[in-house]
C-alpha cells in the first residue's frame, strides 16, 4: 500500500503562553518568536501511515508546502520512517486558501500512483479543518474525516472510525483510493531515534516550484485563491463583565439581586 | 566560522526536547520524591539510541558526534538533572573508557549492552582519602593465580547499584615503578565474588540518580579484566574525565536553560504592587544575566564538543565549560528561586528541585577549584 501524508509545519503554540503579534503587513503573525513544529494532527496522520507501512508494506511519501526551514519537519517524518518526500516551494504560493493550498497538494501527489492519502484533519494555525476535503474533491476520491481508527479490510477497502461528539466512533467502509483527514488521539506519535534520524539525512527531499506543479501563476498563491485573506485583528476586550467584589455574604446578595433585576431566576 | 548546528543535529535536537517534555517532565517530580531511579524513561531513551550516542555503531551505539551528544544531555537536564547524570555518567564514564581503551572481546562482552542502553556503567575513581586527589587511591588489586584480588572501598559512584548495572571500572593500585604507585584500570562486573554494593546515599540532590558506596574484600576477577595497559590507569582516567566534563558541562546548560525558562514564565505571571514582577529591573535584570549565562556556557560546551569531534586536544576548553556552566548553573537556579520568592522554596515549583540539584555540578568530576588549578597549570603559573 502506497501512502502520501501532507505534512504543514506550524509555530508551537504549546504553551499557553506563548504571545501572538500580528506583524506590521496586518497579514501575518511576527514569528521571530516562534520555534515551530509539526500541525499537531499531521503528527498522528504520519504515525497512522508508519504503521499502516509497517503491517502491510509500501512506501510513505511525505508531502508539503513550505520553505527550506520545512525539511526539520519532513526530515522528522522520514527519520520514523517515511521513504521520500516531495516540499512545494515557490515565492508564488505564499498566501494560497485552502483552494489553491489543495491544489498545489494535487499537483505533487497525482504523478505518485497511490492508494491512500492522509492529512491532518485540522491546522492549528489556520484552523481552516478544509485543505484535505478539498484536495480529495480535486483528487477525485472518497474521503472521511475526523478519522480515529484505520483498519485494512482488504486491498480496495479500508473500514475508518471517525470521531463524533461525546467520543462515538462511526465505522464507515472506504474504497481506496482514497483520503483520510486524522484527528488527532487516535494513536501514538513515536519518537525518532538518532539512527532514524540520520538515516533520513539520507532520504531524498524533492522540492518543486511553480514550474515543476505545471500550474499557472493564477492557480496558486493569492490569485489561486477563492477566499483572499485581508487581516488579522485582535478582538476588543469589552467591559461587559462586572467584578462582584465583598465578603461571601456581600456578593451571594448582590449577585441574587443581579439575577433577579434581569429576571433570570 | 559557522554556529549553525546540522539539520541532523537541529532534528535530534527537536526530537530529545519534545521526548523529555512529553515523557519525562510529568514523572520527575513523583520520583525525585521517592529517590526512585528512572528505569521506565531509560529504557525509553534507549530504544531512542540516547544511552550510546558517542559510541560506534558497530558496538552497539548510535555513531554520533560529541556535539550530538552534548545536544542530548542538554535537552534531558533541562527536564530531569538526575536523567541527564544517569545519561551522561553511563556514557562518558561507564562506557568510554572501554571504547577508548578496551579489547575487542572486551568492547563485545561490555560495551555492546551498554551502548545498547540495555546495560549501566560506571566509573569508580573517588575514595574516602582521594578525592580531588586521586594520588591518593588506596584500593589495590594484586594478581594472583590468573586473577585480580581486590581490596579497598569507592566512594560516591553514579550508576553503580541500579538493577541494570552491568559493571564498574575502578582505579586500583596494581604495584609500584620506582617507590610510585602503579594504577590501573580494573572492569569488575556487577555481583563478582567480594564485591559489595552499599544501600544509596541521602543526597541533596539528584533523588533519582543511583548513587553508592562500593567495599571490595577479596573481590577476584579474571586477569583479562585489565583495562588497556597496566600502570596507564591515570593516563586513561584523565582522558575519560575530559569527556565527562563535556557531559556535566551540557548538564549544566540543561538546568541553567530550565531556570530561565521558569523564571521568566513566573516574572510574567506574578504580580505585587499591581504590576508583574518582570516590571521591576531587579527582577528583569537577573533574568538578563542569566540569558548571558545560558548563551554562553552552552557556547563553551559545544565548542568544547566541536573540538573533541574535530580530534584536536580539547582539554582545556573541557574544563573551561564545566567550570562555567556549573557555576552559571548554580547562580541560575539561585536566581530562579530568588524571583520566586517563598514559593521556590517550596518543592511544588520545579526551581527548588533544580536549585538542590544544581550544587553538585561544581563539585562533580573535578571541583571548581581543581578546574581553577587545571587552567591555571595552561597558563605556566
Ligand atoms: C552525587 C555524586 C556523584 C558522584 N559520582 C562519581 C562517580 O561516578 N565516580 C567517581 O569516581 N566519583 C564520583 N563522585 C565523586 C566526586 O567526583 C568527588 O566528590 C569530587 O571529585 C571531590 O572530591 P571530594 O568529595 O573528596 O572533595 P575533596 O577533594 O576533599 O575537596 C574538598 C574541598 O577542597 C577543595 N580542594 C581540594 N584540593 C584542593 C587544592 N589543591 N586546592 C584548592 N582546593 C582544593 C575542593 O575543591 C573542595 O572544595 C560523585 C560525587 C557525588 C556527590
Amino acid at each position: 500500500m502506497n501512502i502520501v501524508v501532507c505534512v504543514k509545519q506550524v509555530p508551537d503554540t504549546s504553551d499557553p503562553d506563548t504571545e501572538v503579534h500580528i506583524d506590521g503587513t496586518g497579514r501575518g503573525v511576527d514569528q521571530s518568536k516562534f520555534s515551530f513544529v509539526i500541525n499537531d494532527a499531521d503528527n498522528y496522520a504520519v504515525e497512522e501511515a508508519i504503521l499502516l507501512k509497517e503491517k502491510h508494506g509500501g512506501e510513505v511519501t511525505v508531502v508539503n508546502i513550505g520553505g527550506e526551514a520545512a525539511n526539520q519537519v519532513i526530515r522528522m517524518a522520514l527519520a520514523k520512517g517515511g521513504d521520500g518526500a516531495v516540499r512545494l516551494d515557490d515565492e508564488s504560493f505564499v498566501y494560497s486558501d485552502v483552494v489553491a493550498t489543495a491544489r498545489l497538494l494535487k499537483s505533487a501527489i497525482k504523478d505518485l500512483g497511490c492508494d491512500l492519502v492522509l492529512t491532518g484533519c485540522m491546522a492549528s494555525d489556520d484552523g481552516y479543518g478544509a485543505v484535505g476535503i478539498a484536495l480529495a474533491q480535486m483528487l477525485e476520491v472518497p474521503h472521511a474525516a475526523y478519522v480515529k481508527t484505520v483498519e485494512v479490510v482488504d486491498d480496495k477497502k479500508l473500514k475508518v472510525g471517525r470521531e463524533l461528539e461525546g467520543g462515538l466512533l462511526e465505522m464507515n467502509e472506504i474504497e481506496m483510493p482514497c483520503l483520510l483527514a486524522i484527528q488527532t488521539g487516535g494513536n501514538e506519535p513515536r519518537y525518532a531515534s538518532f539512527k532514524g534520524i540520520r538515516e533520513a539525512s539520507k532520504k531524498e527531499i524533492k522540492v518543486m516550484d511553480l514550474a515543476a506543479t505545471g500550474l499557472s501563476a493564477d492557480e496558486v498563491g493569492e490569485s489561486g485563491s477563492v477566499a483572499v485573506m485581508t487581516q488579522y485583528s485582535v478582538p476588543e476586550v469589552g467591559d461587559l463583565a462586572e467584578m462582584i467584589e465583598g465578603d461571601p455574604a456581600e456578593t451571594s446578595a448582590k449577585l441574587a439581586n443581579i439575577l433577579k433585576e434581569k429576571g433570570l431566576v | 566560522m559557522n554556529f549553525d548546528l546540522t539539520e541532523e543535529q537541529r532534528v535530534f535536537r527537536q526530537m530529545v526536547r519534545e521526548f523529555a517534555e512529553r515523557e519525562i517532565a510529568p514523572t520527575v517530580e513523583a520520583l525525585d520524591e521517592k529517590g526512585e531511579f528512572p528505569y521506565e524513561a531509560q529504557t525509553k531513551m534507549a530504544e531512542l539510541g540516547l544511552f550510546g550516542l558517542p559510541i560506534d555503531e558497530e558496538y552497539g551505539g548510535s555513531g554520533a558526534d560529541l556535539v550530538t551528544y552534548a545536544i542530548g544531555v542538554e535537552e534531558v537536564s533541562r527536564a530531569s538533572a538526575s536523567l541527564g547524570i544517569t545519561m551522561a555518567a553511563h556514557t562518558s564514564l561507564g562506557c568510554m573508557p572501554i571504547h577508548f581503551y578496551g579489547s575487542e572481546e572486551q568492547k563485545q562482552n561490555w560495551l555492546v549492552p551498554m551502548a545498547q542502553g540495555e546495560k549501566l556503567g560506571a566509573f569508580g575513581l573517588t575514595e574516602s582519602e582521594a578525592g580531588s586527589d586521586a594520588g591518593g587511591t588506596k584500593t589495590s588489586a594484586i594478581l594472583k593465580n590468573g586473577e585480580w584480588v581486590i581490596n579497598g572501598t569507592k566512594c560516591f559512584i553514579t550508576n553503580s547499584g541500579t538493577d541494570i548495572t552491568l559493571l564498574v571500572t575502578i582505579t586500583a593500585v596494581t604495584g609500584s615503578i620506582g617507590g610510585k604507585k602503579e594504577v590501573s584500570n580494573i572492569i569488575v562486573p556487577a555481583g563478582a565474588p567480594g564485591f559489595t554494593v552499599a544501600p544509596p546515599y541521602r543526597k541533596m540532590g539528584w533523588h533519582s540518580s543511583d548513587t553508592h558506596e562500593l567495599a571490595f574484600s577479596d573481590c577476584r576477577v579474571p586477569e583479562s579484566n585489565l583495562l588497556g595497559g597496566r600502570g596507564d590507569g591515570f593516563k586513561q582516567f584523565l582522558k575519560v574525565l575530559d569527556c565527562g566534563r563535556i557531559g556535566v558541562a551540557a548538564l549544566s546548560v540543561g538546568m541553567a536553560q530550565a531556570c530561565l525558562d521558569e523564571s521568566v514564565k513566573y516574572a510574567k505571571q506574578r504580580v505585587q504592587f499591581g504590576h508583574p514582577i518582570g516590571k521591576n529591573q531587579a527582577i528583569s535584570f537577573k533574568c538578563a544575566d542569566m540569558l548571558v549565562d545560558v548563551e554562553l556556557a552552552r557556547m563553551a560546551t559545544l565548542k568544547a564538543a566541536c573540538m573533541a569531534d574535530a580530534g584536536v586536544n580539547y582539554s582545556r576548553e573541557a574544563s573551561i565549560a564545566k567550570l562555567f556552566a556549573s557555576e552559571a548553573a548554580m547562580r541560575a537556579a539561585s536566581e530562579a528561586v530568588q524571583i520566586h520568592g517563598g514559593y521556590g522554596y517550596i518543592e511544588d515549583y520545579p526551581v527548588c528541585r533544580i536549585f538542590r540539584d544544581s550544587k553538585i555540578l561544581e563539585i562533580g568530576e573535578g571541583t571548581s577549584e581543581v578546574q581553577r588549578i587545571v587552567l591555571s597549570r595552561s597558563l605556566g603559573l
